[in-house]
């Protein structure tokens, strides 16, 4: 196992630039807990709690997803397209599941990180959350998810436009969608049922039940770790094709 | 060090390399020596195990770059034309992280890059970040970031592309301690002076083939040590002797402005294809 120079890498880039490491986890979750928690869903009740207390579970799951697929796909496209700063470790005697793992990593770091500062801004502002272990183990699940997906989609991109249109036609959609705002029930059911094919729906069941002090949705769990597992698979091949 | 038997690469019908053959010896400076397209770059990305040759085989330090890759990757140093360093990491965090990549001790990376940096003359820039280096700064960087882990073999592509006069000079100084060192190096190059200064044999290719392959001073005996070409008159081809007086002969009365001169290697492409290699 030789993965962490990559996360070694990660760790001094983010030391050098601290604060637009810091900007950039929370700008997009904050704009979200303001609009939606504070702004349209003020007043507003959901299965007997507040609409802040329903929505931040779903915005800490949509912040890990956005800030481990989005700083791991975008950097790693740069650098296998424009940059060519890849091609230092694929000459080297890193394997492509090493090659995987840390890029993966580092998008759990990231996510992870900007989550947390979420649940600080939740706990600051007392915002009634049952938090436990199990929740920060989907949180990073969730997070490994997406950094998985992120490298699997940067080394599928032929062009920065790739990614672009997988942004545009995937991630936000996803984003909107993926019952981080509404619960999936409310709506018709072929909608419904493409809504729980996303892997970021899942996260959030798993989260929300757990935010409720409720069990893990097991289901949600299961698919959640297959997502994971089928990402990672194809990250690992999709590095390998690259080499 | 290096055994190719008949390696080739596709790209859709096109045959970008096309059943090259030719071994490097330890300690050899061999050149590719070609124009843009030749299929230098490609051949060398076949060597670093960064494409899949369509066919043939290829052993780099004993080691088929198909079957033992990661062995390969051990084996290799690799100097890339891009230059692709990490900008916002310092020159000495560069060496490190390759370092790191490579398993090295920490001691031993300490060392080294403290013995490289001032190899390249960039000790005194270790803590700089990389953007704010000029290219031929970062060029001297990337190959200090090639022989970090003390390669057997070193790749090098288009060492000195995009360099003036005076950069590429100091690059070649570098170049040729790392021959008097016994280093193996590979490298790619469409500068006929520095395959004709650095290489102990070259192979100069053409359109994925290789046309001639033998030491510089075998190849322009090949076509005759000394030429005469009349400068401006693209209608008088340029005429080759093995001897300066036979060239200084022949010359007299074959036009106005002529040069006598001791034959280079574009003398040997455009003698083999009838073109020049810079464009």
């Amino acid at each position: 196992m030789n993965f962490y120079p990559i996360v070694w890498k990660e760790i001094m880039l983010i030391r050098r630039k601290p604060w637009r490491f810091l900007a950039s986890s929370l700008v997009m979750p904050l704009l979200y807990l303001v609009t939606f928690g504070w702004g349209l869903g003020r007043g507003m009740n959901v299965g007997g709690g507040t609409y802040l207390e329903f929505v931040l579970p779903g915005i800490l799951a949509l912040s890990a997803m956005n800030n481990s697929f989005g700083p791991v796909s975008t950097s790693l496209n740069i650098s296998k397209l424009y940059t060519k700063t890849i091609e230092e470790v694929l000459v080297s005697p890193v394997s492509h599941w090493d090659i995987a793992l840390g890029r993966t990593l580092t998008g759990l770091g990231r996510g992870l990180f900007s989550a947390l500062m979420l649940v600080l801004v939740g706990l600051v502002t007392r915002v009634h959350v049952h938090y436990s272990f199990s929740f920060f183990v989907v949180l990073a699940l969730t997070a490994f998810c997406f950094g998985a997906m992120g490298v699997a989609a940067a080394m599928l991109a032929k062009s920065h436009e790739d990614m672009a249109n997988f942004n545009s036609f995937f991630i936000i959609p996803m984003s909107f969608l993926a019952g981080t705002f509404f619960s999936p029930d409310r709506l018709p059911q072929p909608f419904q049922s493409m809504i729980l094919a996303y892997p970021l729906t899942h996260a959030s069941i798993v989260l929300r039940s757990l935010a409720a002090g409720n069990g893990p949705a097991l289901g949600s769990v299961l698919i959640l770790a297959a997502y994971t597992a089928l990402f990672f698979y194809l990250a690992g091949r999709l590095v390998k094709r690259t080499a | 060090m290096i055994n190719i038997t008949n390696l080739t690469r596709y790209f859709g019908t096109l045959a970008a390399v096309n059943a090259v053959s030719f071994s490097v010896g330890k300690g050899e400076v061999f050149g590719l020596l070609g124009p843009n397209g030749a299929g230098k770059t490609t051949t060398i990305r076949m060597l670093t195990t960064l494409l899949a040759p369509s066919a043939g085989t290829a052993l780099v330090a004993g080691y088929d770059v198909t079957v033992d890759p990661l062995e390969v990757r051990r084996a290799i140093g690799v100097v890339p034309q891009m230059l692709n360093l990490d900008i916002d990491l310092t020159c000495a965090e560069n060496l490190e992280y390759h370092g790191r990549l490579h398993k090295m001790e920490p001691a031993d990376r300490n060392a080294r890059t403290e013995e490289l940096l001032r190899f390249v003359g960039l000790w005194e820039k270790r803590d700089t970040p990389v953007e704010h280096l000029s290219g031929g700064m970062r060029r001297r960087l990337l190959i200090a970031r090639g022989l970090m882990h003390r390669p057997q073999v070193v790749f090098m592509d288009e060492p000195t592309v995009g360099l003036d006069p005076q950069a590429r000079r100091l690059i070649w100084g570098l170049l040729e301690s790392l021959r008097r060192q016994g280093i193996t190096i590979l490298l790619t190059t469409h500068y006929i002076e520095e395959a004709d200064a650095l290489c102990d044999r070259v192979a100069i290719m053409q359109t994925g083939r290789i046309i001639a392959l033998d030491r510089p001073s075998v190849l322009k005996a090949g076509v005759g040590k000394y030429s005469i070409e009349c400068l401006g008159r693209h209608d008088i081809p340029r005429q080759f002797f093995p001897t300066r007086e036979e060239a200084i002969d022949a010359s007299r009365g074959l036009c106005e402005d002529i040069v006598v001169r001791e034959s280079t290697l574009e003398d040997v492409f455009i003698n083999l294809t009838g073109e020049r290699i810079e464009g």
